[in-house]
């Protein structure tokens, strides 16, 4: 699985960090999330797959396969 | 529904049947009528927005504004909103550039971390709150013993208002969102305190900044921060957005999860519940207002129909929240559904800034009740809960609870 984030669409709500904090986080100055490993191990896949459903945003786009 | 009575102008919002219930109207036209033509309470006509899809599509499309100020935009009501459309309000920038930059000045306060930090706090007011209410007996009302002042300590705390301020704040907040009913000079003389506080408090967080969100935006004013106007507006935007919202969810998710007790069971027997729970209360919540209403200035294309320009459209979060076709059994409250993409804090740019600390609020009410109080039930059946006539926040007006 890959991960990619649009910080541009981001708004900062922290949902991706509640839910799968090994993946993302969010930057001190303004909440914008950041990457923290665009490809997560096996393990967390079904919680970043609920952090890029949930995101109210759509700033999350994965690409499954491999 | 026949085509007659589709023609025929519905009214909005609609009465459901049961307080808990969502009207019977929703799930027609989300099969029929997605774009629906209603009349407000102001007599002034608008597009009602059902499905998931459409009222997610509005909600990230920047060209429907929030300017309900246009000439031909709809009113809601005859009256006057009160303080949504005070001039302090206004302060906080609605969009564009401004908009962005409040949101991310503010916004760092409201990150997941930032909740984790608050939560140890919380969950000591919500025990204190709890302990109170038990110690004068049953039954209670749980929405004034609890929900009512739990969001207020709250964002007193975030402002770095001291704890023997917090029940001042809270008349403050009930008496400016009126939510108990007050006077015209009642409201005018608490918005005069209120900003007279305000701007002390602002003032002293200046010369002496401390560890709150106050401190840090009044300390970043020479890097092109906030004036004390927009402090001052800041504080008072959040109780606005933050207080009556979470005071409401708070009693009606303790009622949904009530009004079927073997919901609670569960929730007893298997606590790791209690955060797809509080998404699934927010989903199922179908008395959560009046929904987010928009304006287009320009023409624009919903579901296939065309909205012509000056249109308002109104999205129902809670309708589209119930749609069929986005969660399956959508009408069963599901305590473990996974993934929960619902709608209830809005959607894209302007989506709730402070739903990571409402998450947190619900989830630490909820634990902590089921740890102290796991004989909680209601004290009235669920169909005499009655739901408060306020247009904006939808809510139950007490939620009588015996433990
Ligand atoms: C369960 C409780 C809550 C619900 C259901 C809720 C719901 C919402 C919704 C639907 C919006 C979107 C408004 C729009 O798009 O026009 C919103 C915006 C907002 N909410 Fe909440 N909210 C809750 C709690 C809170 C809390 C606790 C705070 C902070 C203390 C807060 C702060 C805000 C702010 C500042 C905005 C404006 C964001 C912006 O304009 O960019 N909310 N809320
Ligand atoms: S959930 Fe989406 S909007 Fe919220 S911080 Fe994560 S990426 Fe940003």
């Amino acid at each position: 699985m890959k991960v990619r984030v649009d910080e541009d669409k981001c708004c900062g709500a922290g949902q991706c960090v509640l839910l799968a904090p090994e993946v993302f986080d969010q930057r001190e100055d303004d909440g914008i999330v950041i990457l923290l490993d665009a490809e997560p191990p096996e393990h967390v896949h079904a919680t970043v797959r609920e952090a890029a459903a949930v995101c109210p945003a759509a700033a999350i786009e994965l690409s499954e396969g491999a | 529904m026949s085509h007659a009575e589709v023609e025929r102008v519905l009214h909005y919002p609609m009465t459901p049947d049961a307080p808990l219930e969502p009207p019977a109207e929703w799930a027609k036209l989300r099969q029929e009528c997605p774009v629906a033509r209603v009349t407000l309470p102001s007599g002034d006509e608008a597009t009602l927005l059902t499905r998931y899809e459409d009222v997610k599509q509005v909600l990230a499309d920047p060209r429907f504004t929030r300017q309900l100020t246009a000439d031909d935009a709809a009113r809601i009501s005859d009256s006057d909103t009160g303080v949504f459309s005070s001039e302090m309000a206004s302060v906080i920038p609605d969009s564009g550039e401004g908009h962005l930059r409040w949101r991310r000045l503010v916004g760092r306060w409201f990150t997941a971390k930032r909740m984790a930090a608050l939560r140890p706090g919380i969950e000591a007011m919500a025990e204190q709150l709890i302990d109170d209410m038990v110690e004068r007996g049953q039954p209670a009302d749980l929405k004034a013993s609890l929900g009512f002042p739990l969001p207020v300590y709250v964002i007193c705390d975030l402002l770095g208002v001291p704890a023997a301020d917090r029940d001042r704040f809270a008349y403050w907040s009930d008496t400016l969102l009126n939510l108990t009913r007050y006077t015209q000079a009642d409201m005018d003389a608490a918005l005069g305190e209120f900003v007279q506080y305000m701007a002390a408090h602002v003032a002293a967080k200046r010369a002496e900044p401390g560890e709150d969100l106050l401190s840090e935006l009044a300390k970043s004013a020479d890097e092109g921060g906030l004036t004390d106007a927009e402090l001052i507006a800041t504080g008072m935007g959040l109780l606005v957005a933050g207080h009556e919202t979470t005071a409401n969810m708070i009693g009606k998710m303790i009622s949904m999860l009530l009004a079927d007790r073997s919901r609670w069971e569960r929730l007893l027997a298997d606590p790791s519940l209690v955060r797809p729970a509080v998404e699934e209360a927010l989903r199922f919540d179908a008395n959560s207002g009046f929904g987010l209403p928009r304006y287009i200035p320009e023409e624009a294309e919903v579901a296939g129909t065309v909205l012509p320009r000056g249109t308002t459209v109104v999205c129902s979060m809670a309708a589209a929240n119930r749609d069929e076709s986005v969660f399956d059994g959508a009408d069963e409250m599901d305590l473990g559904r996974s993934p929960n993409p619902h709608l209830a804090f809005g959607s894209g740019a302007h989506s709730c800034m402070g739903q990571a600390l409402a998450r947190t609020e619900l989830q630490v009410v909820l634990e902590v009740l089921l740890r102290k109080l796991p004989t909680l039930d209601l004290a009235v059946p669920a169909q005499e809960l009655r739901r408060v006539d306020g247009l904006v926040v939808g809510g139950l007006s007490e939620v009588p609870v015996r433990w």
